[in-house]
């Protein structure tokens, strides 16, 4: 009897995560902000999220067809970049720009460099920083909810830069009825996100309570008032960035001291941007940069080997 | 005592046999007994063809200091003396024996005079008896100490810690005294001061037997293990239990401990109660291709073919049949294979558990790096592997890695990290080779 018997290397079992549900979480863990944005920005915000999610989609996939690789859209990565694009984004942003944002991001951040695993940068933090550049005027024009009446003004960033008043609760903070992009004014929608990917342990809490804690603590020395270190908290980009973003595998260290210390170093960086810089947001700033030196982070922060000698 | 807690991962127990006492199978027609079923310098055969020998008599004397004697487990007559290709690939001698089927215990069988430490070892020599949970390190190597101050304590690892195994679990419900014998062997000759059983907590009934049997011995304790694996790795288990750390190029000796697995200690009290040495094996025949999993004492030598007919056959086609459990198990070529000293599982996953999931890139999640029990970093590993740059893998200690399977069970993107760490291991070990040369020559 002769039989076919397969023959690999151990281990012969494996745990039941994979690639694929690990970003289907990331997207599952996205969607309370996409809703959000839907409720408080209007329709509108609908089709920003899909022109970018349907651009990332097609030319992740062409890029494939033109390199022969294998198609690796089944993957969801493209997804959450176009998702998480989106959500960085002003509700009436030309969706041209959204596309040429989908192309950088996909095209030129995360393929060129040999896709999902070899970017070294977050594709959808350096598209929206290209659009910041390139789109100027549209990437800034504050826009402000449908849901809430105001005369416009600038968002709260801008104004605690110009020393105006925010001339928004907390609690409308707390729950996004302010100006800013997409996904990034609802805290309680990428609060409840974050809870999930903790849960799901996609990520641990290190990256983001640590960017979190810093900026709360920077903003509280900075302005000495416990109110407005809040309001520097519930601002920006910063929720979606210290849970999405700086989070991001590729691009950030592998352990939990690593990423204390790129939390930290998130912190600090958006932090001198909002208070010294000439833009009113540092977040996505902070992030590539510190993606810039997660190699250097993991090598200082690598693990002692157990019982290892130094010859 | 441990400063801190060791990571590791969490494995489905699959212990489906872990109830069902162990089965003897009765001779099988024939047995293909290796000569290298050790570590060290394999056994030389000392029968020829047409040789009649009885079970226990000696077939193959040890090769060296290192290494082990090999015995006949059925009576009967000598076929052939050949080479086998084992399953690291390598080509060994191995004795053929057609079995008579009376299973006749060989007449020179008689149990050894042991009064001192120096007899003790010399016992266990004779025995055959190797690592059984799976190293197959020579027992008498272990124990032989130069200086037995040096031994403060001695663990006894019944981690077994390995899905679906159930063998040692079964020792140490089924042979509880000899396993308790073993103890005071250990007591009498090697002067052991501390005895700590290691075993893992998932096994309630054998840590209460083993509570039981050493209960007036205030020498002896019962430690309960994590149920992470891998608590049997012999470093791991001796930080779990006494909070020391051996370092790297070092034996457990260096920092006063000796390790035994239980089924080795059973074994070693076996030899010398009776005489009869190691010829037999209890392992567990498991996997979704098995159609009644149970735990089996069968001779050394015979085949897993026999093994599996024997057990009662198969429920689905056996696409990946493997000696040992899933997560440090080799997968064999064919089911010629024979059962050695150190087999305690033998598993047949049908189809979908024997396809390797597809790889895909690394995403650098960090699953790898902080389920490592070692503290190793496998995706550093990698990248020194894809730029060839030896004296970085030096460096990052990849000569400790055992193998032990974590990263690669944890990693979403089913890299086949493993064969990387192989593969790396032996350029590694090349490199090393290479460098020490040079300096030669130039000194
Ligand atoms: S677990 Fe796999 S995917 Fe994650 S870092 Fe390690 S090798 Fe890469
Ligand atoms: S196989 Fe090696 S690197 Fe992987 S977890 Fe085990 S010891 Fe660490």
């Amino acid at each position: 009897m002769e039989e076919n018997l397969k023959v690999s290397v151990s281990p012969h079992i494996f745990s039941k995560r994979t690639t694929r549900n690990l970003m289907l979480d990331v997207v599952i863990a996205l969607l309370p902000a996409a809703i959000a944005s839907v409720v408080i920005f209007g329709a509108g915000s609908l089709l920003v999220i899909a022109t970018c999610v349907i651009s990332c989609i097609l030319f992740e996939a062409l890029f494939n067809l033109i390199i022969k690789r294998k198609q690796t859209i089944g993957d969801f990565s493209a997804i959450i970049t176009g998702l998480l694009l989106a959500l960085n984004l002003p509700v009436n942003i030309p969706l041209w720009q959204a596309v040429i944002g989908s192309f950088v991001a996909i095209i030129i951040v995360k393929n060129l460099f040999g896709g999902l695993g070899y970017n070294f940068a977050n594709p959808a933090i350096t598209g929206r920083i290209f659009m910041l550049i390139a789109f100027t005027g549209s990437m800034t024009e504050a826009v402000f909810p449908a849901a809430v009446d105001t005369v416009a003004g600038a968002t709260p960033l801008g104004a605690l830069a110009s020393g105006e008043e925010v001339g928004v609760s907390l609690l409308d903070m707390f729950l996004g009825l302010r100006g800013g992009a997409l996904g990034e004014t609802c805290a309680l929608a990428l609060i409840i996100g974050g809870i999930y990917l903790i849960c799901r342990k996609v990520i641990t809490w290190h990256t983001p309570v640590t960017f979190i804690l810093t900026v709360f603590v920077f903003s509280l020395i900075y302005s000495g008032d416990f109110e407005t270190a809040l309001i520097y908290v519930l601002s920006g980009g910063l929720l979606i960035g210290a849970i999405f973003m700086a989070t991001d595998y590729v691009t950030t260290p592998t352990t939990a001291l690593g990423q204390v210390v790129f939390g930290l170093g998130c912190g600090l960086i958006t932090c001198l941007i909002r208070f010294y810089g000439s833009y009113p947001e540092g977040v996505s700033f902070s992030i590539l940069f510190m993606n810039i030196l997660t190699p250097y982070i993991e090598k200082i922060t690598m693990k002692k080997p157990f019982g290892g000698v130094k010859k | 005592m441990s400063f801190f807690k060791m990571s590791g991962v969490v494995v489905p127990h699959m212990k489906n046999t872990c109830e069902m006492q162990a089965e003897r199978m009765p001779a099988p027609k024939s047995v293909v007994i290796p000569m290298n079923m050790h570590i060290g310098a394999p056994a030389k055969p000392v029968v020829q063809e047409g040789d009649i020998v009885g079970v226990g008599q000696l077939i193959g004397e040890a090769g060296g200091f290192v290494s082990s004697p090999v015995y006949a487990s059925v009576s009967g007559k000598v076929t052939k003396v050949d080479k086998i290709t084992g399953t690291n690939g390598a080509s060994a001698d191995a004795v053929f024996i057609e079995s008579d089927g009376q299973m006749r215990p060989f007449e020179g069988i008689k149990a050894p005079t042991v009064t001192n430490f120096e007899e003790f070892v010399a016992a266990v020599r004779d025995s055959g008896i190797v690592g059984l949970g799976g190293a197959g390190f020579p027992t008498a190597v272990k124990l032989g100490v130069k200086d037995l101050s040096l031994v403060r304590e001695v663990l006894i690892n019944g981690a077994e810690c390995e899905p679906y195994i159930t063998s040692d679990t079964r020792t140490m419900l089924d042979r509880a005294d000899d396993i308790k014998e073993g103890i005071e062997l250990l007591e009498k000759y090697l002067g052991a001061g501390t005895i700590i059983f290691g075993i893992e907590k998932n096994k309630p009934e054998a840590i209460a037997k083993m509570k039981e049997i050493t209960s007036g011995d205030s020498a002896v304790s019962v430690k309960e293990l994590p149920s992470i694996y891998p608590q049997g790795g012999e470093k791991v288990l001796i930080y779990n239990l006494t909070g020391k750390v051996v370092p790297e190029g070092k034996l457990p000796l260096d920092v006063g401990c000796i390790v035994i697995n239980v089924t080795t200690l059973a074994s070693i009290a076996k030899y010398i109660r009776t005489g009869m040495p190691l010829v037999e094996k209890c392992l567990t025949v498991d996997g979704s291709a098995v159609a009644s999993p149970k735990n089996l004492i069968v001779p050394i030598g015979t085949s897993l073919r026999d093994v599996y007919e024997f057990a009662g056959g198969f429920k689905a086609e056996p696409k990946k049949v493997l000696l040992g459990g899933p997560m440090m198990g080799i997968a064999v070529k064919s089911l010629d294979q024979p059962v050695m000293k150190n087999t305690n599982a033998t598993l047949a996953l049908a189809e979908k558990e024997a396809e390797r999931p597809e790889e895909n890139p690394c995403i650098h999640c960090g699953r790898c790096v902080n389920s490592c029990p070692l503290g190793l970093n496998p995706v550093a590993f990698a990248k020194a592997l894809s730029l060839n740059d030896c004296e970085a893998l030096e460096e990052l200690k990849i000569n400790l890695c055992m193998e032990c399977g974590c990263c690669a069970f944890n990693c979403p993107a089913k890299r086949d990290l493993i064969a990387r760490h192989k593969l790396a291991k032996s350029e590694l070990r090349s490199y090393q080779q290479q460098r020490a040369e040079q300096e030669k020559k130039e000194a």
